[in-house]
C-alpha cells in the first residue's frame, strides 16, 4: 500500500518546458486538436489574403450567383465557388473564413477581458477576505446559478444586436467563472509561507497579489480560459443564430448558419452545413487541447 | 424538516423579490417599446397617447409599485403584442416546455449513467474510449447545430420523423401532454434528443470520473475483500456514492435545459415558452419578458429545493438543517 | 507443515511505473499455522501491506503478482479463477484495513454492510433474513459493541473510529474464516482504543474455539503491538523477509542487524538503556527506493556490520527450529 516509488536521486528534468511539450504531444488527439486550432487561427488572422473574395464588399457580389452548389463556376467564370454560394451570392469559402475571423475574435476578446476582470476581482476577494470577499462572491454565485444563455439573452434584449454589445454580454456572462476559480486558489495560496514572507518583507499589497499570488493561481486558469473561449464561441454562435448576436453586415459563423437554415429543407445544405462544420471543428479543437492541458496541469490526475 | 421548508420558502421569496427588482429595472430602463410597436408614421400625439395608455409615462418607481401590487394578485401585465395577460401566455406554453425539458433530462440520465459506468469500469476498452471521445463531441457541439443536423438527417434525408411542431396531446388534469401518444413521441424525440445531448455528455463524464474515483476507495477494496460480487459492488456501493453528485448536477443543469429549450424550440417550432420569449425579445414585449423571467426563476427555486431534499435523502451524512448552507 | 493454513513461497509482486519496476514484494516466504498469530513487521514501504493484499489477490494494475505461490490449506490461490477466489474472500480468508473511516461505505448502514457479507457467501441450508440479522448482532457483541441491534441501522459516521474498526473486525468474523489478514488496523486509532482492540483480538484468538481455530496475520510497523499478540514474527525490509521466528526469539535475541535496529529504536528500549542518554536511537539512512534497489543485501548501505561479501544477496536460511534469517553477518547472542 504505502509504496514509495519516487527515486531518491533520480534524473533532474532536462527542461520543464520541453517536458511539458513532450507530455502534451503524447496524446495523439491532443496534437490533432492543437494542429487544427493553429490552422484555424492562421486562417482567421490571414483571411483577407487567403480567400478569393471579400464577402463584405457588396459591390463585388453578383446576386445571379446566389445559391450555387459547391464547385460551381461564377457567372463571369473568374473563379470557382469551392463551397458554393449563399443567398446573396457570397462565396461560402470566403464567408466562412471571414466568419471564422469574427467568431475567433469575439471568443478570444471576450474571454481575455472577462479573465482580466474576473481574475482581478477573484484575487481581490481571495486576498482581502471579509466583506469584500462576501460581496464579490455573492454576486458571482448568484450569476453562476443562472444559465449563461439566459443572462446573455436578457442583456442582448436590452442592448440590441451589435458587435460591441455581444462582446460585452459575453464578458458579463464569463467573468464569474474566473472570479470563483481564482478566489478558490487564492484562498489556499494566501496561507502559504511565501506570502507570509512577502508580507514580512513589507511588500505592497498590489505587489504581493500580482507578482507573488497570481503566478501560482494561473495554471488551472489556462484550462478554464481555453474551455471558456470554446464556450464563448459556441454561445455567440447560438445567439447569432437566434438573431440576437452580431449584425447581419458582419456575419459570424453562427449567423451564416442561421442564414442557411431556411433553405436547408430545399436541399441547399451547403449554406448552413459548411459553416457549421467549421464551427464544430473549431470548438472540438479547443476542447481537445483544453482536455489535455487539464490532464497535465491538474496535479490530482497526474498518474495518467 | 418543517423549519427547513419554512426557511427555504422565506429565502425563495426574498430571491424572487430581488429578481423582480433587477428584471424590472433592466427591462424597463432600456429600450422604448412604444417605438417598436407603433408604425413609423405615427404622430407624436399618438406616441404620447400609447405611452399613457400603457402607463409608461409614470415615474419608474410608480411603475414598479404598480407592478408589484399587480404581481401579488397574479397579474403580471398584459402583453403588448398579444393583448393578453402575460402570465397566461407563459403558463399556457409552460407544459410544452416542461415536457420537452423533463424528457430530455430523463434521456440524459437513463442513457448517461450506464454509459458513464461502462466508461469508468473499462476505461481502456474500445467502448470506453469511444464513449469518452463521443462525450467530448457531445458538449462541444452547439445545441443549435446539433438540432440542424438532426433535422437534416432524420427529417429531410430519411424522413423518419417530423421536423417541427408538437404531436397530438392528451388532457391529463387540465395539462396537455403529448408523451401519451405515439404521434406525440414522434414529434418529441428529435427535439428532446437535441436538448439532451449536452447534458448526456456531461453526465457521462461525471459518472465516469466518479466511478474511477470510487473504484480506488478503501470501501470498495474492503467490499472486494469481503468477497462481494462485482455486480453488487458497482450496483450498490459505487452507484449509491456517485448518485449524490449526479443529483446535484442534474438539478443545476435542469435550469440550463430550460434555458436551452429556447434554441431547440426555435429550430423545431416547438410551441413552448422559449419560442415566445424570442419573439417577445424581438419586439421588446416587456410584460412577457418579465413574466417569463419570474416564472423561470420560480422553477429554478423549486428545482433547487427538490435537489436539496433528494441530496439529504441520498447522503446520510447531510442534515436538512444545514442544507440551506450548502455552497 | 501439515497444519499450515497458509504457506507463501517466494511471492513476488511488482508494480510498473514511470520510474521503473517497483519490486514491492520480492521473494517472500511465510507460513501460518491454524490458530497462530503471525506478526509481519516492517517500516512504510517495506512491502508488508502489499504482501497482505497479494495473499487475497487484491492487487490491481499497474501491480501484478509475478512469481511465487500462495497455498491456502494446500490450494494454490493463483490457480483459482476469479469467481472461486471471490468465494474464498470474506468467507475463509478475510482482511481488515488500516483506516476505518473509509473502509466502511459512508452511504450504507452498518447492517447492510454486514448482511451483504452473509448474502454473498450463502450456506446450505440457507439463512433467513432474520437469522442473518441475528448473526450480525452476535458478531457485534463479540467485538464488544454495546446495543448491537440499534447499531445495525446506524451509518458509519455515527460511530467513532474505534467502533468502526470493531465493526470491520465483526464483518471479518461473520463467516467464521480460517485466516484474517489485518493490515495495521490499530495504527489510525488512539493509543487507548488501540490497547482495547488488541486485548479483544487476543481474546478472540485464544478464547473459546469456534468451528475452527482462527489464524491471524497482523501487519504493523510497531513492534510493541506484536509483542503481546503474536506467536511468531516475520520482519520485512525492502520487499523481503529478513528474519522470522517466534516472538520471544525475535524480540529477545534478534539476529538481523535491521531487527536489532528496530528494537533499539523503540521508546521502551531507550528507557531500558543503562546510560542517561534517553534519546531515541535511529537506524541511520533511509529505506531504499523499491524501484532502484542496491545490488546485494538491501540493508547494506545502512548496516554497521556490512562487509564486502554483502554485495551478494544473502539467501534466506532456515534452521531446524523454523527460524529464518537472511544475513551473512548476523548479530550473535550469548546463550
Amino acid at each position: 500500500m504505502s509504496v514509495d516509488s519516487t527515486p531518491l536521486d533520480g534524473p533532474v528534468a532536462a527542461s520543464p518546458r520541453a517536458d511539458f511539450v513532450a507530455d502534451f504531444a503524447s496524446s495523439k488527439t491532443a496534437v490533432f486538436g492543437a494542429v487544427l486550432l493553429l490552422a484555424f487561427v492562421v486562417v482567421a488572422l490571414l483571411a483577407p489574403w487567403l480567400v478569393p473574395q471579400d464577402p463584405y464588399d457588396l459591390a463585388k457580389l453578383d446576386i445571379l450567383d446566389a445559391r450555387l452548389p459547391p464547385g460551381s463556376p461564377s457567372g463571369d467564370g473568374a473563379m470557382h465557388y469551392l463551397l458554393g454560394t449563399d443567398s446573396q451570392g457570397r462565396d461560402m469559402l470566403s464567408a466562412i473564413a471571414y466568419g471564422l475571423r469574427i467568431s475567433v475574435a469575439i471568443g478570444v476578446l471576450s474571454t481575455l477581458c472577462a479573465a482580466l476582470i474576473g481574475i482581478t476581482l477573484g484575487l481581490v476577494a481571495g486576498y482581502a477576505g471579509g466583506r469584500i470577499e462576501s460581496l464579490i462572491m455573492r454576486i458571482a454565485d448568484m450569476q453562476l446559478s443562472f444559465p449563461s444563455i439566459l443572462i446573455a439573452l436578457i442583456l442582448l434584449a436590452f442592448l440590441r444586436p451589435g458587435l460591441g454589445n455581444i462582446v460585452a454580454a459575453l464578458i458579463a456572462v464569463q467573468w464569474a467563472y474566473y472570479a470563483r476559480a481564482v478566489r478558490g486558489t487564492a484562498l489556499v495560496e494566501r496561507r502559504k509561507e511565501y506570502i507570509e514572507a512577502a508580507r514580512g518583507l513589507g511588500l505592497s499589497t498590489a505587489r504581493i497579489v500580482f507578482r507573488h499570488l497570481l503566478p501560482n493561481c494561473l495554471p488551472p486558469l489556462v484550462v478554464v480560459a481555453t474551455l471558456q473561449i470554446a464556450s464563448a464561441i459556441a454561445l455567440e454562435a447560438t445567439l447569432s443564430f437566434l438573431g440576437l448576436g452580431v449584425p447581419i453586415t458582419e456575419p459570424s459563423l453562427g449567423l451564416l448558419i442561421a442564414n442557411g437554415f431556411q433553405v436547408l429543407f430545399a436541399g441547399k445544405y451547403w449554406i448552413s452545413v459548411y459553416p457549421g462544420i467549421a464551427l464544430v471543428l473549431l470548438i472540438v479543437a479547443l476542447n481537445l487541447v483544453a482536455d489535455r492541458l487539464r490532464d497535465l496541469l491538474d496535479p490530482k490526475l497526474r498518474s495518467r | 424538516m418543517l423549519a427547513f421548508l419554512i426557511r427555504r420558502s422565506l429565502q425563495s421569496i426574498a430571491v424572487l423579490f430581488a429578481m423582480s427588482l433587477i428584471v424590472f429595472a433592466g427591462v424597463y430602463l432600456i429600450g422604448d417599446p412604444v417605438l417598436v410597436m407603433i408604425s413609423p408614421e405615427a404622430s407624436q400625439a399618438d406616441i404620447v397617447a400609447t405611452r399613457a395608455a400603457l402607463g409608461l409615462d409614470q415615474p419608474l418607481w410608480v411603475q414598479y409599485g404598480r407592478f408589484v401590487g399587480a404581481a401579488l394578485s397574479g397579474d403580471l401585465g398584459r402583453s403588448y403584442a398579444y393583448s393578453e395577460p402575460a402570465i397566461r401566455l407563459i403558463l399556457e406554453r409552460m407544459p410544452a416546455t416542461m415536457e420537452l425539458a423533463i424528457v430530455a433530462m430523463a434521456i440524459a440520465i437513463v442513457v448517461g449513467i450506464p454509459l458513464g459506468l461502462w466508461a469508468g469500469l473499462r476505461p481502456d476498452s474500445l467502448a470506453g474510449k469511444t464513449i469518452m471521445s463521443g462525450s467530448i463531441l457531445g458538449f462541444s457541439l452547439p445545441t443549435f447545430w446539433v438540432g440542424l443536423m438532426l433535422v437534416m438527417l432524420f427529417s429531410v434525408s430519411l424522413d423518419w420523423l417530423p421536423a417541427s411542431g408538437r404531436g397530438a396531446t392528451v388532457d391529463v388534469w387540465g395539462l396537455k401532454l403529448s408523451i401519451l401518444t405515439l404521434d406525440g413521441w414522434k414529434h418529441l424525440l428529435l427535439p428532446a434528443l437535441n436538448l439532451a445531448l449536452f447534458k448526456l455528455a456531461l453526465i457521462i463524464r461525471l459518472v465516469r470520473a466518479g466511478t474511477r474515483e470510487a473504484l480506488l476507495t478503501d470501501y470498495v477494496r474492503f467490499a472486494r475483500a469481503k468477497g462481494l460480487s462485482n455486480g453488487r459492488i458497482v450496483g450498490v456501493h459505487v452507484l449509491k456514492n456517485i448518485l449524490i453528485p449526479i443529483v446535484t448536477v442534474v438539478g443545476l443543469e435542469f435550469g440550463s435545459v430550460i434555458a436551452f429549450s429556447i434554441v431547440t424550440e426555435s429550430i423545431f417550432a416547438w410551441p413552448g415558452m422559449g419560442k415566445l420569449i424570442i419573439d417577445s425579445i424581438g419586439v421588446l414585449d416587456r410584460p412577457v419578458i418579465v413574466a417569463y423571467l419570474l416564472v423561470v426563476v420560480t422553477v429554478f427555486i423549486v428545482v433547487n429545493l427538490l435537489v436539496d431534499i433528494a441530496y439529504s435523502v441520498l447522503d446520510p451524512r447531510v442534515r436538512l438543517s444545514d442544507a440551506g448552507t450548502q455552497a | 507443515m501439515s497444519d499450515a493454513v497458509l504457506e507463501v513461497i517466494g511471492l513476488k509482486t511488482h508494480f510498473a511505473s514511470k520510474g521503473g519496476v517497483v519490486k514491492a514484494v520480492d521473494g517472500v516466504d511465510l507460513a501460518v499455522r491454524r490458530g497462530e498469530v503471525l506478526g509481519l513487521v516492517g517500516e512504510s514501504g517495506s512491502g508488508k501491506s502489499i504482501t497482505g493484499l497479494s495473499i487475497l489477490r487484491l492487487i490491481d494494475p499497474p501491480g501484478r503478482i509475478v512469481g511465487g505461490r500462495v497455498l491456502f490449506d494446500g490450494v494454490d490461490l493463483a490457480a483459482l479463477d476469479d469467481e472461486a477466489m471471490r468465494r474464498l474472500r470474506g468467507d475463509r480468508i478475510a482482511m481488515i484495513f488500516q483506516d476505518p473511516m473509509m473502509t466502511l461505505n459512508p452511504v450504507l448502514t452498518i447492517g447492510t454492510q454486514m448482511i451483504e457479507t452473509l448474502v454473498a457467501h450463502p450456506r446450505t441450508p440457507a439463512l433467513s433474513r432474520a437469522a442473518m440479522r441475528e448473526r450480525a448482532v452476535e458478531a457485534l457483541k463479540r467485538v464488544g459493541i454495546a446495543s448491537p441491534a440499534e447499531r445495525l441501522a446506524a451509518y458509519p459516521h455515527h460511530l467513532s473510529g474505534g467502533m468502526r474498526q470493531r465493526v470491520a473486525i465483526a464483518i471479518a468474523l461473520l463467516n467464521d474464516p480460517d485466516l484474517i489478514v489485518c493490515d495495521e488496523p490499530t495504527t489510525a486509532l488512539d493509543v487507548t482504543i488501540q490497547a482495547q482492540i488488541l486485548a479483544e483480538m487476543q481474546t478472540l484468538v485464544r478464547g473459546p474455539a469456534t468451528s475452527s481455530p482462527l489464524a491471524l496475520i497482523w501487519i504493523t510497523h510497531d513492534l510493541t503491538v506484536v509483542a503481546g499478540l503474536a506467536d511468531r514474527v516475520a520482519v520485512m525490509y525492502a520487499g523481503r523477509i529478513v528474519e522470522s521466528g517466534t516472538t520471544a526469539e525475535i524480540l529477545e535475541s534478534p539476529r538481523h542487524p535491521y531487527t536489532l535496529g528496530l528494537i533499539a529504536s523503540t521508546p521502551a528500549a531507550a528507557a531500558q538503556r543503562a546510560s542517561t542518554d534517553r534519546r531515541l536511537e535511529q537506524i541511520p539512512g533511509s529505506p531504499p527506493s523499491l524501484a532502484h534497489l542496491p545490488g546485494g543485501c538491501a540493508f547494506r548501505p545502512r548496516c554497521a556490520r556490512a562487509q564486502d561479501d554483502c554485495r551478494v544477496e544473502p539467501p534466506s536460511v532456515v534452521d531446524a527450529s523454523g527460524r529464518s534469517l537472511r544475513c551473512f553477518h548476523p548479530v550473535e547472542h550469548a546463550r
